[in-house]
């Protein structure tokens, strides 16, 4: 693991975008606290029919596929060895990192008693029926082992930072409440030689931890369909089959490849750095493999249970049903042809229409197709989406601020190079 | 880039082959014992008079423990009635009348289950919710309970409630009178106050034994049915009525529970953990072969990323 190929992104962290998506944090963090003052019905819609809203769909089961992109590049460059794409990983990290964070918050939001959470910790309270119990501690790991794998970036930084601003302010502060500086500078002198030490021995053992962030997703991406499995009686046949575990973890897969793509494309365009073609219309066949699978595995569950009729009346499930198919479906066609791949803009529209299709699937799953009978309906309360919309703003303002301070984004002139030398092997 | 688009594809294509055995196996095994001496209880819509002694008893023995309140009516700003309009936080049994004409109509009775294999026990991530081996009482233990209201989801009967307007909330539901009536006099409080005996109370041989003599000695009166005997792999509660149960809000369920499929496929992909323990050392193997490969270069920053471009 080469920390010379990322670079920070020099740029000002106050933009005018900081503000927008420091008010919106700053709404759904006084909700949030609403919600623990008032009890969840004061924010929220959800009710005893529907038990699980937007916090739960959105944040947690769609937020942590939207986050595999980690996950998607880990399998990539670790598995199937394709080292050609390490610049790319630690950006995919990070916001896995964020992703899986803020859908633990979530989760602390949305439950109703999240004190008692110790009991996921001891073992006489643990339940291994329950794929609920399997996704927690998975997702609790998880999110460790995004910690330790993101770790290099923060000690590659403790190591060189020459805490510029630190001694700024401390200058800048009246001497009287200044701290001593002498002392200061040793116990930063202690943190740099701390990180320097701790520096090689996390990069040795940081294989093994690299592959359990990729066994950990793989179980809990699937155990997150195995959720609904018991919902025989709620969940729409179109959706409710044995196979639920198995269709989320490819689903995962997909979106993970596709929100790589779109964030490069994003942030290359945000930060005006230039876009990462090569690498991305690489990722962008991968993606049709994966789909194509899901798709067959979709349509054969389907015929296999009698249940295509159905998914053809065009009622109000199956019109969801066929939203989801055909934006899956269009966004795969649309990678199939070379010429697409090479295009930024084709590859931005058709992995948009896996994003959205594939996330369309885990709402169908979670919300949409979930009918528990008579007299029951939801839609989220608007304090209920604002919380979901600030914490996703804090996600993006977390990104933003950290590829600013931290080493993230894969470094220019080493692309550039790799690029050129690459076109002289191919010429030779 | 064929070659390992192919391997991409074996690989999901084993996983899908594994997780297909699994549905297969679930939908074989389907049988599970039904222990008939758990405390049960038989409500006789026919002989229901709609006079809710039951709720209002249930709420008196049970508020302080169970977390009950009285709910307001908007006609009633002094509070002289309690008046739910369904099982709620508050509310762990309710009298309904469902009216289909001027002459059919029935009162139905809402209340815990007490599934024999119970969806919210299987689900449940703390083992809050519980189920007595002995006398087959589902339990709720709210000083484990996280709020993940899985319960509910996973509940056919939409039984398991929450408080929503509470800032310390709480799952509610029945536990026959575990801690209160049941302990102080061995009868739920419920069946005792029920002055027109639609509420019996028992071992639940018993009661399914007299509720089939109910329908032989009294042909023509009652539908041909015992709710709850065979639902979700059989009920402690049980219900006989005249009107069709779908149209009281019973809901038309299966005779297997949905527990045992679910569980079956979580137990075959986690048996034993030795499936995500091949998986994390497979994948290891696979990786420090990978690192290997490239182990000098690293030092290099990767300035050799032509070569494996085409590997």
């Amino acid at each position: 693991m080469g920390h010379g190929e990322y670079q920070k992104h020099e740029a000002k962290i106050f933009t005018p975008s900081f503000i927008v998506l420091l008010v919106l944090t700053l709404i759904g963090f006084f909700l949030v606290a609403l919600r623990f003052i008032k009890g969840i019905g004061a924010v929220s819609n959800m009710s005893d029919g529907y038990p699980w809203g937007i916090w739960i769909t959105y944040d947690v089961a769609t937020g942590t596929a939207i986050a595999c992109g980690g996950y998607a590049m880990a399998i990539l460059v670790y598995i199937r060895n394709r080292m050609h794409y390490h610049p790319m990983i630690r950006s995919a990290i990070l916001t896995s990192m964020f992703g899986y964070g803020l859908a633990g918050f979530s989760v602390m939001v949305d439950v109703g008693r999240p004190w008692n959470a110790y009991n996921f910790f001891i073992p006489s309270q643990w339940q291994a029926n329950s794929a609920m119990f399997e996704v927690a501690l998975c997702v609790m790991a998880y999110t460790t082992v995004l910690a330790i794998e993101f770790l290099p970036a923060i000690l590659t930084t403790l190591e060189n930072t020459k805490w510029e601003k630190a001694q700024a302010i401390i200058a800048w502060l009246n001497p009287r409440i200044a701290p001593d500086k002498e002392a200061l500078q040793q116990k930063l002198d202690f943190v740099k030689a701390g990180a320097a030490w701790l520096k090689p021995r996390l990069d040795k053992v940081l294989i093994f931890i690299i592959v359990l962030g990729i066994t950990l997703p793989t179980m809990h991406q699937s155990s997150l369909g195995s959720l609904l499995l018991i919902a025989s009686t709620k969940l729409h046949p179109l959706w409710h089959t044995g196979f639920l575990p198995l269709l989320f973890l490819i689903n995962c897969m997909y979106i993970g490849y596709s929100i790589a793509i779109l964030e490069s494309v994003i942030s290359c365009y945000a930060f005006k750095r230039p876009f990462e073609t090569k690498e991305l219309s690489g990722l962008a066949k991968i993606i049709p493999w994966l789909t194509g699978i899901w798709l067959s595995v979709v349509v054969g569950d389907l015929a296999w249970r009698g249940q295509l009729t159905k998914a053809l009346s065009f009622d109000f499930y199956s019109r969801f049903f066929l939203l989801e198919f055909c934006l899956i479906a269009a966004g795969s066609f649309l990678l199939f042809s070379s010429k697409r791949r090479e295009s930024i803009r084709w590859l931005f529209v058709s992995a948009a229409l896996i994003v959205v299709g594939g996330a369309l699937y885990r709402f169908n799953v979670y919300l949409i197709g979930f009918n528990p009978g008579k007299g029951w309906r939801y839609f989220p309360a608007l304090a209920e989406l604002m919380i979901t919309v600030g914490i996703v703003a804090f996600e993006i303002l977390g990104y933003q601020v950290i590829v600013k301070i931290l080493p993230v984004l894969p470094r220019l002139h080493t692309r550039q190079q790799l690029d050129a030398t690459k076109e002289a092997a191919q010429k030779a | 880039m064929k070659k390992t688009s192919r391997r991409q594809f074996l690989k999901v294509a084993a996983a899908g082959a594994a997780i297909l055995t699994t549905g297969k196996a679930s939908a074989s095994e389907m049988h599970q014992k039904v222990n008939n001496n758990t405390l049960s209880m038989l409500y006789d819509a026919t002989k229901c008079v709609g006079c809710k002694a039951c709720m209002a008893a249930c709420k008196r023995v049970n508020g302080d423990y169970g977390s009950l309140s009285y709910e307001r009516a908007s006609f009633d700003p002094d509070g002289l009635w309690d008046a739910p309009q369904d099982l709620t936080g508050s509310t762990r049994t309710l009298i309904k009348l469902f009216k289909e004409s001027e002459r059919d109509w029935s009162y139905v009775k809402y209340s815990c289950m007490h599934c024999q294999k119970p969806s919210c026990v299987s689900v449940c991530p703390v083992a809050a919710m519980t189920r007595d081996p002995q006398t087959g009482i589902v339990d709720y233990n709210k000083n484990t309970c996280i709020g993940c209201r899985y319960c509910q989801v996973a509940c056919a009967f939409n039984i398991p409630k929450f408080q929503w307007d509470r800032a310390l909330p709480q799952i509610v539901k029945c536990d026959l009178c575990k801690n209160t009536n049941l302990r102080q006099k061995g009868i739920t409080a419920c069946a005792e106050v029920c002055p027109a005996g639609a509420i019996s109370f028992g071992k639940r041989g018993d009661l399914l034994e007299e509720a089939q003599k109910r329908l032989r000695e009294n042909p023509g009166k009652y539908l041909n049915h015992i709710y709850g005997e065979k639902e979700v792999g059989g009920a402690n509660h049980l219900y006989l009525s005249s009107m069709q149960f779908n149209k009281l809000g019973l809901p038309v369920l299966k005779d297997e529970a949905p527990a045992e499929f679910s569980e079956k496929i979580q137990h075959t992909i986690y048996k034993g953990f030795i499936a995500p323990v091949a998986l994390y050392g497979t994948l290891c193997w696979i990786a420090v072969k990978n690192m290997r490969k490239h182990g000098p270069e690293e030092t290099d920053h990767h300035k050799d990323t032509d070569k494996q471009g085409g590997a």
